[in-house]
């Protein structure tokens, strides 16, 4: 398919664009097939070059033959544009409806983005497996690589390479496939060097309502205990949730056959729960007629701190029964494939100084969520601005960095990244240039050949020129456990993103510059004070 | 009973002189062992255990780790015994600063004794029983003296060029004949002669007849403050108009000036049946009247009792908290007073125009909206000593009721409302929107309020300037602000850019997501609710460190020059100083000086953990370590629970 049959105007003069906290320009409109462009052309600067995979919605207004439209963007931005003459705000329009929800992925900009930099480190050999594997094996031999899943047969959604007990053969990963939603056996998700205790996560066992069993899925878990000691099972889902899930083949791990571990269970919510939360949320934000008594009622209402403090308050729970409690944990939902991994990578930046690094932070991200299945593309079709009841949109990993956000809030000196790195990161998870965040699974990306065709986002981000900007000049390593808390009034809401476009940052800027200064300052006067 | 010693390293540094802290003695009179200090958010009951000892003027608890927690008596607001348990008797202590302690006593004989004696501690019916009559800082008479003449508001206004050709200083209350709440000097427009004072007086609730609170000496515009008329449904004053009129006529740069009543209109208008009420448009000439709705008094005093409430819910959800929130109305007041000063602080800049603000007596809300307006007017009242110079202005002098507000004496429970709180509150907010606007920080506010409600100092002791006078505060007892600048290194804020010009004015964002709960005020001694680390102390810190550094580096620079005169034949670089060091004895000592001199504390122990730095007496009890916290997470056991069933 040709992008031009899908742009009737490719370009309108006298446009005008209303944007928050700037003035109005007029200019002249252009459509690409991947971008939207306004160029006022006296100083031929472009004052708006959108990704069209950005747009969440648009709807369209006329009086008289002026039309106007108003783009909501994924990024929660919602940009105005007037366009002199009917048809051209109708091409226009339809245009940008088309182009932003295009069906096949590889039509999609990364796959026609060329890098106007000089890639240092290709970020798609950045994070391999193997290499994570290195570090576990100097500290223990109890676990093993396996590459059972190399063609993808045994787990669609799992990588080619996964961690699984050293005593646990393939042909028992290939039974206990079989007896876990989606083939999501339990694999090791974090490896806690100072106990040698240990976080695997899967899906639900699919017990359905025969109490059906696995005797090697028995074996699997409790190989991951020391012997006479037990573990923790934390079942995401409420009890009810997981009884309910019985009679659809799901399930929960019976105490009589999982004897050495207790199963806990927490409510986390899913789909579009949290999808409409993050509606009703940005809803609230945006409307800046509300009176003090409504804006608190629907923050409230949106109930998007409520799932921020459950999903805080269940990595805290893992993190307790991993440090305090000296106990190995096995997490899971239903899939294991959104909560699941909410809760396995907070329990790590809380556990592990390596994961509040910057590159840390990256390989969580890669590991926990690309290579575990998180699936992206289902996720984050849509945003806050959607108006179509799919079924698939969730926030769940923005939901995963708000969470970082607030432990980040609570321990500002223990995070090597700052806050813009956190929604850099919502930002391309929504709409990139790059290939990082396409596709549901490792499966998936393959058959798209990512790596050879598209440009990974580390390779951009982990260039020194771009890092500065996401590097927290307060970090200094912290190696201790971070807890945080998650009483309703430690938790906040995320301005950085949520405000972020209802109202000036100016003076919070300014004084995060000068905070820099002083640092800055001070490490010149310290120069300055060792010369002598 | 009798009465023994205690030693204790450090005195209780919150509320003592912050000079001493050498070991000290004090006397007990009630001594309880095996007392347990409950974890107010814990939801698995974890205690502290220790003994309690009441002294003369605190409450001190010292747990098995050998830390201290002190509680001004005159700090306690309630105290409460509940129903015997197992492990004993209960007992619960709410203080003004929002600390609340949960204790439990071992025997309910000792309890009884203990809640008595604190029932009769903390309630005081005489102010000469106050703890600022015994209060002794070690200063002499003439820093005594020299600490209330710190803040002279004859110097404000003159620094607000006041007298000048339209104002001038009125002696018509130098004997507090005309308005007993009002301080001796006032100033009116010089239009405004005795008569007039003295009718329009008579029109006023309580005599508070309108006078200068500000004077904006470039728009030439002022801002005024008095009670509500007396008008009931038809009465006039022509003194009063006359008055409102001079007001008007003082101001050359616009012809009409608003009256603002800052009480919602169906509040003024009941009043209007009491004989009081607000002034009738048609009566005065060119006056733009405004109603700006903020809620009397008692309004606000159920509100922070209802966010209190909902605040001290143990496992308290997202849900319950924000809808608290809402219901409490607090922040709903916060907003109202601050948009309130926004309307003031615009019509002066915007229009050039006077404002007269009123409420009821023109003692509270009144107060609220002159000095906030004014703080977002005039950029001095955002420095460490102008801000004690607005509140010595607008709140102490003009008669803001602080002892019946705070309840310093045991009196009436409807006259206490948290309005000065308030107003801290709607600075701090200020301070959030604005972070380099402000030379104090939140710990400053902080320390005020404290000091507000501790009765150590006499400053807010009284509910006006006459009282103060027959109580003869200014020889019994000590004024608070030098202790404040002495410590100013705390209250600094280190991202304060102070403005070139005067008049910067603030204009504050009053959407309602700007406003957020102020946990720092309201939960300041609930360690397990705060970051584990302050950036602000941080930054605090190098900017101290840098400050030493420069110094350092100028005089080692200076010491270099010094050199590079005596040895003239010498090319002296910073790369041969080494050289020069070792065949120079006489550069020798300079530069040991340099190794001597101990660079500030900048330590791992500020850099890793949140107030692991003790000298700091707000945070000093959260130096515990830190991963040793328990947060507010998930017990194990309500886990489990969960799963039985």
């Amino acid at each position: 398919m040709e992008f031009a049959e899908l742009i009737k105007t490719p370009r309108v003069d006298n446009v005008v664009l209303h944007r928050p906290f700037y003035p109005a320009v007029e200019g002249t409109l252009c459509l690409t097939g991947h971008h939207l462009i306004l160029s006022s052309r006296q100083d031929n600067t472009e004052e708006l070059w959108l990704l069209h995979s950005n747009i969440d919605s648009i709807e369209k207004r006329f009086v008289g033959s002026l039309g106007t439209i108003i783009i909501k963007c994924k990024d929660l931005r919602i940009i105005q544009l007037d366009i002199p003459g009917m048809e051209e705000c109708l091409n226009i329009a339809s245009s940008i409806e088309a182009l932003s929800t295009l069906d096949s992925i590889t039509l999609m900009y990364p796959f026609f983005y060329r890098p106007m930099f000089e890639v240092v480190e290709d970020g798609w050999h950045t994070f391999l497996p193997e290499r994570e594997f290195k570090l576990l094996s100097s500290v223990t031999k109890e676990w093993r690589l396996s590459y059972i899943n190399k063609d993808f047969s045994v787990c669609p959604s799992y990588p080619p390479i996964v961690t699984v007990p050293s005593c646990i053969d393939d042909e028992a990963l290939r039974k206990v496939a079989t007896f876990r939603h989606g083939g999501r056996f339990p694999v090791l998700s974090y490896y806690h060097e100072k106990n040698g205790m240990v976080m695997i996560r899967s899906s639900q066992p699919l017990t359905s309502t025969n109490g059906r069993r696995c005797k090697e899925d028995e074996q699997l878990i409790n190989a991951t205990l020391g012997p006479g000691k037990r573990g923790y099972i934390i079942d995401t889902r409420s009890l009810n949730v997981a009884q309910q899930a019985r009679a659809k083949g799901g399930g929960f791990e019976q105490e009589a056959h999982y004897p050495q571990w207790r199963r806990i269970h927490k409510s986390i919510e899913r789909y579009h729960i949290l999808q409409e939360s993050l509606i009703k949320l940005v809803e609230a934000c945006n409307d800046q007629s509300h009176n003090m008594d409504r804006w608190l009622s629907k923050l409230e209402a949106s109930n998007w701190l409520t799932h921020i403090k459950e999903i805080l308050t269940t990595a805290c729970l893992a993190v307790q029964c991993i440090d305090r409690e000296g106990a190995s944990v096995l997490i899971h939902g239903t899939e294991g494939t959104d909560s699941t991994l909410q809760v396995t990578s907070l329990a790590q930046i809380i556990l592990e100084p390596r994961c509040r690094t910057i590159r840390g932070f990256e390989a969580l991200i890669e590991r926990e969520w690309l290579q575990a299945g998180h699936p992206f593309q289902q996720r984050c079709a849509q945003s806050a601005y959607s108006n179509s009841k799919q079924k698939w949109e969730a926030p769940v990993f923005f939901l995963f960095l708000d969470c970082v956000w607030q432990i980040l809030r609570q321990f500002p000196c223990s995070f090597e990244f700052n806050e813009h790195f956190l929604i850099m990161l919502f930002e391309h998870s929504y709409a990139s240039q790059f290939g990082t965040f396409l596709g549901n699974n490792e499966s998936e990306r393959c058959k798209l050949k990512l790596q050879q065709k598209t440009m990974s986002l580390w390779s951009w981000v982990n260039r020194p020129s771009e890092l500065n900007k996401f590097i927290n000049p307060l970090f200094e390593a912290n190696s201790l456990v971070i807890w945080p808390s998650v009483a309703p009034q430690s938790l906040q809401l995320w301005e950085g993103v949520f405000l972020r476009w209802n109202r000036s940052s100016k003076y919070l800027d300014e004084a995060y510059d000068e905070m820099i200064n002083i640092i800055e300052y001070n490490k010149e006067l310290q120069a300055k004070d060792n010369c002598f | 009973m009798l009465s023994t010693h205690i030693s204790l390293e450090d005195t209780p540094t919150l509320y003592s002189a912050p000079s001493s802290s050498t070991k000290r003695s004090y006397i007990w009179r009630l001594k309880v062992e095996q007392v347990k200090l409950l974890d107010r958010f814990s939801t698995s009951n974890k205690s502290l255990t220790g003994t309690l000892y009441l002294t003369a003027t605190h409450l001190l608890f010292i747990d098995s780790l050998q830390k201290e927690t002190w509680i001004l008596h005159h700090h306690i607001a309630a105290v409460e015994k509940l129903a015997l348990t197992t492990a004993g008797c209960p007992l619960v202590i709410q203080c003004k600063n929002f600390r609340i302690v949960h204790f439990i006593v071992p025997r309910e004989r000792d309890c009884h004794d203990i809640y008595n004696s604190l029932l009769q501690l903390s309630r005081q019916a005489k102010y000469e029983d106050l703890y600022a009559f015994s209060y002794n800082p070690k200063q002499n008479e003439s820093e005594q003296i020299q600490g209330w003449q710190l803040i002279d508001l004859a110097e404000e206004y003159r620094r607000m060029d006041v007298p000048n050709l339209n104002w001038k200083l009125s002696d018509a209350n130098r004997d507090y004949k005309i308005c007993e709440t009002y301080p001796r000097d006032l100033y009116v427009p010089r239009a405004a002669n005795k008569p007039t004072i003295v009718g329009s007086s008579k029109f006023r609730s309580k005599g508070r007849f309108p006078v200068l609170s500000y004077y904006h000496q470039d728009k030439q515009a002022a801002i005024c403050r008095c009670s509500q008329p007396l008008s009931g449904f038809s009465a006039r004053c022509l003194e009063d108009e006359h008055m409102l009129q001079a007001i008007n006529k003082a101001n050359p740069s616009n012809r009409y000036m608003y009256v603002m009543d800052t009480r919602p209109k169906l509040n003024a208008m009941a009043n209007r049946a009491a004989g009081k009420g607000y002034e009738n448009e048609d009566n005065y000439s060119n006056i733009r009247f405004q109603f700006v709705g903020i809620e009397n008094i008692h309004v606000m005093r159920t509100s922070l009792q209802k966010l209190l409430e909902v605040n001290g819910t143990k496992g308290l959800s997202v849900s319950d908290f924000f809808s608290g929130l809402e219901s409490s109305g607090w922040l709903r007041h916060i907003k109202a007073v601050l948009d309130a000063a926004i309307f003031l602080a615009k019509a002066i800049v915007n229009e050039s125009a006077s404002v007269l603000v009123h409420c009821s007596d023109g003692w509270d809300r009144t107060s609220q909206v002159c000095s906030l307006g004014t703080l977002l007017l005039d950029s001095y009242y955002r420095t460490i000593k102008g801000f004690m110079v607005l509140i010595e202005k607008d709140w102490i002098s003009f008669g803001h009721k602080f002892s019946d507000r705070c309840g310093h004496l045991d009196g009436d429970p409807k006259e206490v409302s948290p309005v000065f709180t308030q107003f801290l509150e709607c600075v701090w907010h200020l301070t959030e929107q604005f972070p380099q606007a402000f030379e104090y920080n939140e710990a400053f506010l902080l320390q005020i309020h404290e000091h507000v409600h501790s009765c150590q100092f006499g400053n807010f002791l009284g509910n006006c300037q006459k009282e103060r006078e027959d109580l003869k505060l200014r020889e019994k007892t000590y004024s608070l602000w030098p202790f404040l600048l002495d410590d100013q290194e705390k209250y600094l804020n280190p991202f304060y850019t102070p403005s070139s010009q005067k008049f910067t004015v603030l204009e504050p964002n009053t959407v309602p997501f700007n406003f957020k709960f102020w946990r720092n005020m309201y939960h300041q001694f609930d360690r397990t609710l705060h970051p584990r680390q302050s950036v602000f102390k941080l930054i605090m810190n190098k900017n101290d460190q840098n400050k030493q550094l420069e110094k350092e580096i100028k005089e080692l620079e200076s010491k270099i020059k010094q050199q590079k005169t005596r040895h003239t034949d010498t090319v002296l670089t910073k790369e041969s100083l080494h050289c020069i060091h070792a065949d120079s004895p006489a550069l020798k000592p300079s530069l040991c000086f340099k190794k001597e001199q101990t660079l500030l504390p900048v330590n791992d122990a500020i850099r890793t953990i949140e107030g692991s730095n003790t000298a700091d007496n707000r945070y000093s009890e959260y130096a515990e370590e830190f991963s040793k916290t328990e947060p507010a997470v998930v017990s194990l056991e309500y886990g489990v629970a969960r799963m039985t069933c």
